[in-house]
């Protein structure tokens, strides 16, 4: 434990540099002290913008913690919501947006998303830094060291609302690497994207995907079952090397630390609470095995990804407290996806579990609203009863939760970061756009700004538009 | 409502459209045809057949009356470049039949013959206001990148009966631009000679077809199959469907087609708004994807939400598709519309863009596309705005057969929907 604490100053005191210079180097290597997994290596170098004080006025205000507003108002200042109210009176010094039938939420946030890794382009393999598929286990990889800032995809998801993403590798492998957590903003590094304290994920794929890949070469794991002894095999091993990183903690740091080992870093730190584990699973039955599996070694899923069949098990879902990603449209492209439902998030929904409606793909994070518009007229189809003011969460409240940020964004509350999303109408009908949108209470997105072009320097200079 | 819909489900699972006369009351009528939109109308459907449409049409005695308040009425949706019917599972190849690599056929793959109408994509489909699909022939390059021609498209209908081909061999398919060059060695320059080439071919196939049954033809790159399938092409009676997406690709293939005399289809055109004028003067159709607004090839740089918007108010007659080869995602066709109309198409050419314009580039006009008497009733009755996620069909008849509103996701749901509660 006292390992640990230390490791939580050195990672607040990294973090307080975010928006100054990078800490120098001190005269002792203290950094060697800290138990690896939380070491913040590649630092986050985001600054948060200047933030003048905003009212958006006469709005529906979606909180996405549970309300709908009628005639809202959402007071930003120092880039957070510091009030959101039926015809709140406007303070002195803001300045006021007229919202009179339009729509505010809180910003987008895509819980399953490649933008950057896998860039625009697409078709041109020298932009696909997604999947290392070298070897079953690639837990020693990092997404945010293949995140292009450049992809053009970034813009397009801004102009649609979304404020915040996963990155996650992609799913080839038993264990794919380190997720990142960005916030969308213009950038000409990854540090500058980087969400400040956003834990990490780490990426798992069940099923078809890596005894395709690796069956296909002719080695393991060829089947489901073997799937399951390399997780196991990584975890033994993780957990031997958590102990001799501990043990030598216990002994105060005397003689030499234990050599790191990047790959079993990050599965020690997913034993020790500090990363997320981010598992595509399409099945129900795999999901139940991957339950037992986390028990056997003492840690938590936080959330399954596509999850098509969680409905089978929502119940199930909801007691282990694990978020579930999925879509409302895909489904039947392999046998895993046979059983999808447009249904699959309304059903975790109801039965009190965190339902989450994702992307995965460059064209649906630019409208998940839309997506999660179709979870919920599927839903009100089988008689469920949900709210708008609950579904808004499943793209927004949600995936922040999922993503370990939920004390920072994901919904309108005093305190919360200002990410915010005006919209020319209600986010669940199909002719809404995104009109404005704030990070941090700067704003990154103004269609009716004539001289708003977008970051990317991409398509400067050829015949794509760039606004 | 929903109480209401589940009544209506049983309804249509009880009657067939047969031998009965059904009136939907109500309703806002979007005809497709001169008679335009119709904002509070009634349709009358004798024994599958529209009887009566208008806004002063008298309910029959004895009709089942569909209550129509607050909804729409459209013609069955149309999706274009589809491969419902030919395929179940997109990872399972013997699950499918969208393309074939066997070096032999090519031009003469003709994806109307082994359809399945027990397909359980088409009722998910048809949950979505699709009643018919132009299903074509996709690449497979398996068998060596030399095949010019992916084959030919079917119109077909999601009635899931054992005649489900609407429009056999309805239109050829080929792919230049990126994909096009690969397959002719590589370059652009070469997919062109090897079109003409191939087109040189055909004619003399075509004009000395005694001699090549005798042995005698001069070689021929295409087996006879392939040639037998193209002379139509080349005769211009067939309507080629082009896939090309940049803006000199489109520009080439216009000049192409006027110089050969060939029928042609503009599929993706992804820059077509960039060269919107050249397309409309050369009154090409255009089916393209209203959400591919990215650049995901140096062919697709200039790909923008505007370009059916654009490509519309040229005067450029546009279909509206999702994605490519769609299938399992054919249900978000309505969506794609509604995005179109967010992003300037006009809300009747948006609908248009789903019905009635597929139906006259395809041929099968006279059978579906526009609500008018003395037809099969070929029709969607919606709950609400039918390019809105939030409504729902309530009601749907594919050419004359009302079918029930459920599909094997449904009766899933079903099964799981007490222990989710």
């Amino acid at each position: 434990m006292r390992g640990r604490a230390f490791a939580l100053v050195a990672a607040l005191s990294v973090a307080g540099c975010a928006a100054g210079e990078r800490p120098q180097p001190s005269a002792t290597p203290a950094v060697e002290r800290v138990p690896a997994a939380v070491r913040d290596a590649f630092p986050s170098r985001y600054r948060a913008p200047a933030a003048p004080k905003v009212a958006l006025s006469g709005a529906t205000v979606l909180t996405a913690a549970g309300d709908e507003i009628a005639n809202g108002t959402v007071l930003m200042e120092n880039g957070k919501i510091v009030a959101v109210g039926a015809g709140l009176s406007v303070p002195e010094g803001y300045a006021v947006v007229d919202a009179n039938g339009k729509w505010v939420t809180p910003g987008v946030i895509d819980a399953h998303s490649h933008l950057g890794v896998w860039a625009q382009p697409d078709s041109v393999d020298a932009l696909n830094d997604v999947n290392e598929m070298t070897d079953p286990n690639t837990a020693q990889v990092w997404a945010e060291h293949s995140v292009w800032p450049q992809d053009p995809g970034f813009d397009a998801a801004r102009e649609a609302g979304v404020t915040t993403l996963m990155i996650l590798p992609g799913s080839g492998n038993l264990f794919g690497g380190r997720t990142v957590t960005l916030k969308n903003v213009p950038s000409v590094t990854m540090q500058g994207m980087k969400f400040p304290g956003a834990p990490y994920g780490l990426k798992i794929a069940c099923g078809e995907n890596p005894k395709r890949v690796y069956g296909g070469k002719g080695r393991s794991p060829a089947t489901r079952m073997g799937n399951v002894a390399g997780y196991r095999k990584a975890w033994i091993d993780a957990a031997d090397y958590a102990r001799k990183w501990d043990k030598w903690e216990k002994g105060g740091g005397a003689g030499d630390p234990p050599k790191r080992d990047l790959q079993l870093e990050t599965l020690a730190g997913v034993l020790k609470g500090d990363i997320l584990v981010q598992n595509h699973c399409y099945r129900a039955d795999e999901m139940a095995v991957m339950i037992d599996i986390a028990r056997e070694f003492g840690f938590r899923i936080r959330t399954f990804h596509h999850a098509n069949e969680a409905y089978k098990i929502a119940p199930l879902l909801a007691k282990e407290d694990i978020c579930v990603a999925t879509w409302a449209n895909w489904w039947g492209y392999k046998m895993e996806v046979f059983d999808a439902l447009e249904e699959n998030a309304a059903l975790v929904h109801a039965a009190g579990g965190c339902a989450i409606i994702h992307s995965d793909d460059p064209i649906v994070v630019q409208r998940l609203n839309q997506e999660a518009a179709a979870a919920l007229s599927s839903a009100w189809r089988a008689g469920i009863r949900i709210s708008k003011a609950d579904a808004i969460r499943w793209f927004t409240a949600n995936p922040a939760k999922a993503l370990g940020i939920a004390d920072r964004v994901g919904t309108l509350e005093p305190g919360k970061n200002a990410d915010v999303v005006l919209w020319n109408a209600d986010p669940f009908s199909i002719y809404a756009r995104a009109e404005k949108v704030w990070i941090d209470g700067g704003i990154v997105f103004d269609r009716g700004d004539p001289a708003y072009r977008r970051h990317s320097d991409f398509l400067l200079g050829q015949p794509g538009e760039i606004r | 409502m929903t109480c209401r819909l589940l009544a209506l489900a049983a309804l249509a699972f009880a009657t067939s459209a047969s031998a009965e006369t059904i009136a939907i009351v109500d309703a806002r009528l979007m005809t497709m045809t001169a008679a335009g939109e119709i904002e509070r109308g009634t349709i009358v459907i004798r024994d599958g057949r529209i009887a009566a449409i208008g806004a002063d049409v008298a309910v029959p005695a004895g009709a089942r009356v569909i209550d129509g308040r607050g909804g729409t009425v459209t013609p069955g949706f149309i999706q274009a470049d589809s491969t419902l019917g030919a395929v179940e599972v997109s990872q399972v190849p013997t699950s499918a039949d969208r393309a074939t690599h066997s070096a032999a056929i090519s031009a003469g793959f003709d994806i109307s013959l082994g359809l399945n109408p027990d397909s359980i994509l088409l009722p998910v489909a048809r949950l979505a206001g699709i009643t018919h699909a132009v299903t074509t022939p996709l690449y497979d390059d398996r068998g060596g990148r030399d095949l010019q021609f992916a084959g030919q498209a079917a119109v077909i209908d999601l009635a899931q009966r054992p005649d489900m081909v609407t429009r056999p061999r309805a239109a050829m398919v080929l792919e230049m631009g990126e994909g096009g060059a690969e397959r002719a060695g590589g370059a652009r320059g070469s997919a062109i000679v090897a079109l003409r080439a191939t087109l040189a071919d055909v004619r003399h196939f075509a004009a000395n077809r005694v001699a090549y049954d005798r042995g005698e033809g001069r070689p021929q790159r295409l087996s006879h199959v392939d040639l037998e399938a193209l002379i139509p092409v080349a005769e211009g009676r067939m309507p080629l469907i082009v896939k090309v997406d940049r803006a000199s690709d489109i520009r080439e293939m216009i000049a192409l087609a006027r110089e050969e005399k060939l029928h042609l289809i503009l599929d993706g055109a992804e820059e077509g708004w960039r060269v919107a004028n050249d397309i409309a003067a050369a009154q090409l159709p255009v089916i393209l994807d209203p959400l591919a607004d990215l650049p995901r090839s140096f062919s697709e740089l200039g790909a923008s939400m505007e370009n059916a918007a654009r490509l519309h108010a040229a005067g450029v007659t546009i279909i509206l598709k999702t994605g490519s080869g769609v299938a399992h995602r054919a249900r978000e066709l309505r969506y794609g519309a509604g995005n179109a109309v967010a992003w300037g198409l006009p809300y009747g050419a948006a609908v248009a863009a789903i019905t009635v314009n597929p139906a006259r580039v395809f041929g099968v006009a006279d059978r579906v596309g526009s609500l008018e008497r003395g037809r099969a009733a070929d029709l969607v009755l919606w709950n609400g705005d039918p390019l809105e996620p939030l409504s729902q069909p309530q009601a749907v008849f594919v050419e004359g057969l009302e079918k029930a509103l459920t599909a094997r996701p449904l009766e899933l749901r079903d099964r799981y929907l007490p222990s989710a509660r």
